[in-house]
Order: structure tokens, then sequence, then C-alpha cells
């Protein structure tokens, strides 16, 4: 690759990158926020991985949150799993009554719950993950309003899950996977051109695009 | 020269009845099942869910649970060629505890209703919806009085199924029970007018229940901090749509135990008409 090539592929990667890194942080932010609204344990996001058909931890705060990251659990297992393939939301008091289910979040969270709240991320018709927030503290009720809520965070993390989506999609685009690759490689191409060549080149693509418009 | 006349098939007159004679006999007169004030005593008042059967379309249902009682017959669905509907046997039982949760409400309001679980979660279906059309076709065949189905899907492409689905279900008078979703994203089939679709409202009595002037949500039951049966043959507290819809599912099941034959047209009229806001006392 030319100077010129390499640089752009850096930038773009390094941008791809760098975006990566602010949706961390931006679901950690959301999962830190609904713990300290709803007084929580803790609280996480999982990500659906479609194509393992796996449920991935993204996001931790709280009890769990040195080791969990990254851990993997079938994408059907308990309420997770239901949560997201029903796409309906649920708040569950008294699990640790149940010593299955008990005894599964335990060995995946290191603590067992007596409460949790789960939503599905839902952005357009794809579930993209699970919210969770384990161990409100119980008062007297729990209130419609606090469901809301809920709804309200699942929102606001399914839009970041959103996002990094589309990014990953950008960065394998550059490393040449995926279907749209050969968009990244006809602009590595175009830079590498100079003089009429590259005119032509340009020329072509605006050609081209105006064939693809709508 | 005109053709010969066709011979007239004598299945021509099995046919549904696409339009009325003058001398049709009398074939056309009903008898109004409904008398000049519907009451709450009228519509469910002694009755138990007798001769009613339930499908709870979920995770599947603990077999015995002391909140269930019998599961009547539990099989677990998957995706044939040309997305038919396969049922098995389901000797899992129940999968995450919402399908038990869910046919313990019924229960617990028509004890004596006839309660039938169909598997479409877990296994492997995440997200898929191929399985929940799969259940609800295999359940509309079955023809059940009542589904029960505290879930949606969220793929435009399944409406037109789940549509023709609902519809048939409500020409067979097999009322569909639907959860309305909890939060501000489009979903089916909740919204289709031919099924019920149920919200929650906060208190504690499972007989209260109102109709919503300003649908798409129908009736909101009760969905708030409910006992529910849970896996193990324990209980848990639980909040959410999913078990109000089992509240209005197994209010209907009541109905139609004292009522057998409402089709699902006159049962939402009853269900309006004794709804607490309207004409219903809550108790």
């Amino acid at each position: 690759m030319t100077d010129d090539a390499n640089g752009m592929h850096a930038a773009v990667a390094a941008g791809v990158l760098a975006a990566e890194n602010d949706f961390a942080d931006l679901l950690r932010s959301v999962v830190e926020v609904a713990r300290a609204i709803f007084g929580a344990r803790a609280s996480s996001i999982m990500l659906f991985d479609e194509e393992s058909d796996e449920l991935v931890f993204a996001a931790v705060a709280g009890a769990g949150e040195q080791d969990l990251v990254g851990r993997r659990m079938p994408s059907d297992t308990g309420i997770a799993g239901w949560v997201l393939s029903s796409r309906t939301p649920l708040v569950l008091e008294d699990v640790a009554n149940d010593p299955r289910f008990a005894r599964e979040v335990a060995e995946k969270t290191g603590f067992v719950p007596s409460g949790m709240m789960a939503a599905p991320l839902l952005a357009d018709e794809r579930a993209l993950g699970v919210l969770q927030v384990l161990d409100r503290p119980k008062r007297a009720r729990f209130s419609l309003q606090e469901m809301e809520l809920l709804g309200l965070f699942a929102n606001q993390a399914a839009i970041a899950l959103s996002l990094l989506d589309s990014t990953r999609r950008a960065r394998s685009a550059l490393d040449g996977v995926g279907d749209i690759s050969v968009v990244a490689r006809l602009a590595a191409s175009l830079t590498r051109l100079e003089g009429p060549r590259r005119a032509t080149g340009l020329a072509l693509l605006e050609q081209l695009e105006l064939l693809l418009r709508p | 020269m005109g053709e010969p006349e066709p011979e007239l098939d004598d299945d021509l007159y099995e046919l549904p009845a696409w339009s009325l004679s003058r001398d049709s006999d009398g074939w056309i007169q009903i008898a109004n099942p409904l008398p000049e004030r519907v009451d709450r005593e009228w519509a469910l008042g002694g009755a138990t869910g007798t001769g009613v059967r339930v499908c709870v379309l979920d995770s599947g249902i603990e077999d015995g649970h002391p909140r269930v009682g019998p599961v009547a017959r539990a099989v677990a669905i998957t995706v044939g060629e040309d997305d038919e509907p396969v049922a098995t046997d389901d000797l899992e039982g129940d999968l995450c505890g919402h399908g038990t949760a869910c046919a313990s409400v019924v229960h617990a309001l028509a004890p004596e209703a006839e309660i039938h679980s169909v598997r479409v979660l877990g296994a492997g279906f995440s997200g898929s919806g191929r399985a929940l059309i799969a259940g609800l076709r295999w359940a509309v065949d079955e023809g059940y009085d009542v589904i029960n189905m505290s879930l949606s899907t969220t793929k435009p492409k399944f409406a037109e199924a789940l549509h023709e689905l609902a519809d048939q279900a409500y020409f067979k008078r097999t009322v569909v029970v639907a959860s309305a979703h909890n939060m501000p994203v489009e979903s089916l089939p909740w919204r289709f007018s031919s099924v019920i679709s149920v919200a929650s409202h906060d208190e504690a009595d499972p007989l209260v229940f109102y109709a919503n002037p300003e649908p798409p949500v129908e009736f909101f039951a009760r969905g708030v901090d409910v006992e529910v049966g849970w896996i193990g043959g324990g209980t848990i507290h639980a909040t959410g749509n999913s078990f109000a819809t089992p509240c209005i599912a197994g209010i209907a099941a009541l109905i139609l135990s004292k009522h057998p034959g409402l089709t699902p047209f006159q049962l939402k009229t009853v269900l309006y008409l004794i709804s607490t806001n309207v004409g219903g006392s809550g108790t």
C-alpha cells in the first residue's frame, strides 16, 4: 500500500477502534447509572452473539464486575434467555427460592441475587441483548414507574449496541471480511491512484453512486 | 345453442355461507346468548373453568406443580419443512419458570380448567420467531378454547402469518389472549383486534380488571408483584404484562365454562361489560 492508502486505513481503523472503546464506556455508563438509580447491587448488559447463539457479558457494574465481561452462556439459558427470545421484560423477586436458578446465576456472577429485573434490548426488529438489574432494595412494592424506567434504560443501551454493531461491520469491511468489504478495497485502490486515472476512477464512482441512488 | 348446463355438485351446499337467500329455512336464526343485563354474577358467578381447555404457549410447564396441578398435555414445537409445526411430547417440563408462572395464574382463577403446554421457547429457539408462529399454528389447529401468549415478536416479516393465524383462531372460536409490550416498541400479535391484548395495573385483586378507553391495549389486569408458581415446586413474586395476560385468560376460561360456545367477539363484549370501570364490581 502507498503511504496515503496506509494512512487512510490506519486513520479509519483508529477511528473504529476508538469508537469501540467509546461504546464500551457508554454501555458501562448505562449499567452504572441503572445500578445507581435503582440502588441495586449489580447491573449488567449481555450482548446476543448470533453466530455462536450465545449471550456475552458486555458491561457489568457492581458485584461480579471484575471478571464477568466476556463470559458467555447459551442464549436460551434461564431468565435472560427467555427475555431475549420472548422480547418481553420482567421483574422477579425471591428468585433464590428457585435452586436451579440460584445456582445458575451464582455460577455466572459469583453471588445469588434475591431479585432481578430484565429487559430485552430491541433495535427495530432485532433483539440485541438483555439488560439486567440485580437485587434492587425490596421496598414495599415494585411500581409500574420502575418498569418504565427499566424500559428507558434498555432503550438507551439498545441504541449504544446498535451503533457498536454498525461500527463492527465497518471494521470487518476494512479487514476484508463481509459482503461490503469491496467498498473498502475500492477506497484503498482509489487513494493509490494519481493524475488522470484517479480522475477517471472518481468520475466512474460518481456515476455508480447516481445509478445506485434509490 | 348454449353450453350444456353443468351438473350441480352436492358439495357446493357445504360451502360457507357467502350470501343469504330469503328461503334460507331459518338457519340464520341465532339465539342471543347474552341476557339483557350482563353482570359478573351472570358471566362467571360459581364458575370454575370446568370443560375449558387453556393452552399456555410459552417455555413449558412444570407438571404437577402445586400451583398448577396436572398438565393435561405438553408438547414441544419444532419447525419442520415448509415451516410446518412438528409437535413432540415434551418431557423437559419448564426450561425457565415463565410458563409455569403463567399457568399458575390461570389455575388460581379457573382451577378446573384443563391446562395444556405448548413449548415454543428454549432449546435454541432464541429470536427465531418461526417457532412462535409454528406453535400458534399448532395450537389453533388443536382448537383450544383459550390460548395464552405472554410473549411477542418484533419481526415485521411475521406480521402476515400471525395476522392470518389470529383471524383463523377468531373464526374457530379460539380466544387468543396476548401480552402488550411494556416498552415503546412495535411488536405482535397483541396489536391485532382479533386477539385480546392485556397490560398491567398495580392493584392486588386478580378479579379487578379495566377496559382501556384508549386502545390498542384493550384490558389492564393484575401484573405487579404477583405471587406465581415457579420451577422446583416453589413460588416467586413477579411483575410484567406476562402475568397480567393469564389473569384475563383465566377469567375468559371462567366465562366460557359457564357459557360455552360464546364467540371471541361475544366474549370480548362480556369482558368489557363486566370490567371494573364499566359494569363490574371488582369482586
